[in-house]
């Protein structure tokens, strides 16, 4: 029987190796997989290549990785934040390797990756600084860049629910990197909040196909959600609504 | 004397161009003040480039849903009708020259239309480009809502970018608390100008020539 339910969090991250490159899913808070990252840092891996959106928040995630040095080299669109203190840090100390790509470029290469693709040709960037020492073409008149895949040892992505067999269905625009990481990664790892049976996912609105997914943890339903049905209650972050004057910005989180 | 307007009535001024049935993408910042003004009864369907096609305003405090936000990371809501899609084919539906128009803020704006918005090259400041590049390069339609001159008092409308580029050839027109323009084979044109605003003002404050109605 495929089982690709791995309960124990730490079992479905013991794997990834000193070097590795992980992908992470997520913009913003919408999608991450905040249990699989915090695995990840308790883990122990380091000399990363991290692809993700964005380089994190706060004191915690992906910005706790870069604030303990795991991280190598990071790719992604949007690493300045109001709260990206840790990678600015290494940034301007020159301990971290950034390569900024443009946010389509980025979802593209990730999802050449997946699918097969050797390059392709891409109108964004053409005649700006990222399309310096790159291959230019002419294609009816109009003038591409040659683009290369990205793509992983792992991804960690967060979807909603999932089935033994990794058959995967988001939630809103959470679902944002995680079909294309899922496609682009040697070993895709999925945080759903909740495992469903087989057959509960109407095939007609399954969004990512379990041949993409090798291990699928269940981490619990999330506050602002009651069996399923939306509740609300909370902020953009997840954090519960102050009640009386909390002070509490949920940083320990 | 050069008259200026708000940037809630500039954005009642581009809101009022944008036609019924429209695909419009909203950048992050002052754009999004285009959504609250969309003349009553003009359907439009907002695109947001994490997702969502069909999005609404932002939802009370109490039903704010962490799964649903937009580019600004700001949370949001989505009308009846709406869609969701991951990265690949939002950005393919402005790659691919879906999007019927685009409203971005700018640091300089060439007269041959290259835009300049990610990057003022600042020694030791983070870069980030987002979807900026392919939004620029993308819709159909590329206004840029800025104000005219920088608290320096320094014309964003320029010869030549200065600034990193975002796209070449990429601005249809810019809005500003001045007046409009059109970006024409023959450089800066002159659409509309706001209250006193004077031709010669205009040009004064870029140190440009400019087309239009003088």
């Amino acid at each position: 029987m495929i089982d690709k339910v791995t309960p124990d969090i730490a079992a479905a991250l013991a794997d990834i190796p000193d070097g590795a490159t992980v992908m992470i899913g997520g913009f913003g808070r919408a999608g991450q997989p905040v249990q699989l990252i915090d695995a990840l840092i308790d883990q122990g891996a380091g000399d990363l290549t991290i692809v993700s959106n964005n380089a994190g928040n706060g004191d915690v995630g992906l910005a706790r990785l870069i604030e303990l040095g795991r991280v190598r080299r990071i790719l992604c669109s949007f690493p300045r934040q109001s709260d990206s203190w840790h990678f600015d840090a290494k940034y301007r100390a020159g301990q971290i390797e950034l390569e900024l790509v443009p946010q389509g470029n980025l979802a593209e290469r990730i999802r050449a990756a997946g699918a097969g693709i050797g390059a392709f040709f891409t109108p964004t960037g053409v005649g700006t600084a990222i399309a310096e020492g790159k291959e230019h073409r002419v294609i009816d008149g109009r003038e591409y860049i040659l683009e290369y895949p990205i793509r992983a040892d792992f991804a960690l992505i967060q979807a909603y629910r999932g089935d033994r067999l990794g058959n995967l269905v988001y939630r809103k625009t959470a679902r944002n990197f995680g079909p294309i990481m899922a496609a682009a990664a040697t070993t895709t790892i999925a945080q759903v909040d909740e495992v469903v049976e087989v057959g509960a996912l109407d095939p007609e609105a399954v969004i990512t196909p379990s041949i993409f997914v090798d291990r699928v943890v269940p981490v619990g339903e999330r506050p602002w959600l009651e069996g399923g049905e939306f509740v609300g209650g909370v902020d953009v972050n997840g954090e519960p609504l102050e009640r009386g004057g909390a002070e509490d910005h949920g940083r320990e989180a | 004397m050069a008259t200026r307007i708000s940037r809630g009535e500039l954005a009642a001024r581009i809101a009022a161009d944008i036609p019924e049935g429209a695909i419009v993408n909203l950048g992050i910042g002052a754009p999004t003040l285009v959504a609250d003004r969309i003349p009553e009864g003009r359907e439009i369907l907002l695109h947001t480039e994490n997702g969502l096609l069909g999005m609404g305003p932002a939802p009370a405090p109490d039903r704010v849903d962490p799964d649903l936000i937009n580019a600004g990371k700001q949370p949001v809501t989505a009308l009846p009708g709406a869609a969701f899609f991951h990265h690949a084919d939002s950005f393919g539906m402005m790659r691919g020259g879906h999007l019927d128009v685009c409203v971005m803020g700018a640091f300089q704006v060439s007269q041959r239309g290259d835009l300049a918005n990610w990057s003022t090259g600042e020694e030791g400041a983070i870069p980030a480009i987002g979807g900026a590049m392919d939004l620029a390069i993308g819709a159909k339609a590329v206004y840029v809502m800025t104000d005219l001159l920088t608290k320096d008092g320094q014309s964003k409308l320029v010869a030549e970018c200065t600034y990193p580029l975002t796209g070449v050839r990429c601005v249809s027109r810019v809005y500003t608390d001045y007046a409009v323009f059109d970006v024409t084979p023959a450089g800066f044109a002159v659409v509309e100008r706001f209250g006193d605003t004077t031709h010669e003002e205009l040009e004064s404050m870029t140190g440009l020539s400019l087309g239009g109605a003088a």
